[in-house]
């Protein structure tokens, strides 16, 4: 399961909002081990496609050397599909690197309904998981 | 010295759950052959046929060394290499 922020939540909806039709991606970073996404980090498709993402080489060093340094990992990765479901492709399968992270779709596909959606990608393995999303991700609250 | 690799979690299973590994050789391609000698399993993720996979980046210090020279890329003691797997994605059916 995933619980997450409504603030969050609303933050990367507004950044697939933004960026549609193209894809948009970033991640939601957190304590090492907490499995709490706490810190929204939006990044650039380098991509800019409306059926691909990637994250720019440089801006994924810098990223990683960040979290490294905050002892914090990538607890949410985020990306759009703006013209299918929240659920992941072929593509979103074969690339999905980070098997601790929850991968989480948005769908902007229709333009008013959003449609939300999380995922473990483990060896290719897709499992759907319940999203609880709450008002404030309190501190220290086990999750 | 040696030069310093830094490890992505998701290669972390053939590296003993280090996050860090020391390697030599005066090439990357070379450091990765070293790898592999102590972490069987690990030049298979990183490389094929073509040279670096195109989903893996590999940096010297602060570069990708796909805008050095790749495989070919010079590295030195004292050097660090950091691996990093790409985040990528998307609705293509590709």
């Amino acid at each position: 399961m995933l619980v997450i922020a409504q603030e969050v939540v609303d933050a990367m909806v507004a950044h697939a909002r933004r960026d549609h039709p193209d894809e948009a991606c970033g991640v939601v970073a957190g304590p090492a081990g907490s499995d709490r996404p706490e810190r929204f980090v939006p990044m650039v498709n380098a991509a800019r496609s409306p059926t691909f993402y990637e994250f720019d080489s440089m801006d994924l060093l810098r990223l990683y050397r960040e979290l490294d340094d905050r002892d914090e990992e990538p607890v949410v990765i985020y990306h759009s599909h703006t013209g299918t479901e929240a659920y992941p492709s072929r593509t979103d399968i074969t690339y999905a690197q980070e098997p601790g992270a929850h991968y989480v779709l948005v769908s902007t596909r229709d333009p008013v309904q959003d449609e939300v959606r999380s995922f473990r990608i483990v060896d290719g393995e897709v499992s759907e998981e319940e999203v609880r999303i709450v008002a404030t991700l309190h501190r220290g609250e086990p999750v | 010295m040696a030069v310093e690799v830094r490890v992505p979690t998701i290669l972390r299973p053939y590296t003993a759950g280090e996050k860090a590994v020391e390697g030599s050789g005066s090439t990357i391609d070379e450091l990765i052959a070293d790898l592999e000698s102590r972490y069987p399993g690990l030049r298979e993720r990183l490389v094929d046929d073509a040279g670096l996979r195109r989903f893996v980046n590999v940096y010297l210090n602060d570069e990708d060394v796909r805008f050095l020279g790749g495989l070919t890329t010079a590295v030195a003691d004292g050097d660090s290499v950091t691996i990093l797997p790409a985040v990528a994605g998307g609705s293509a059916a590709g």
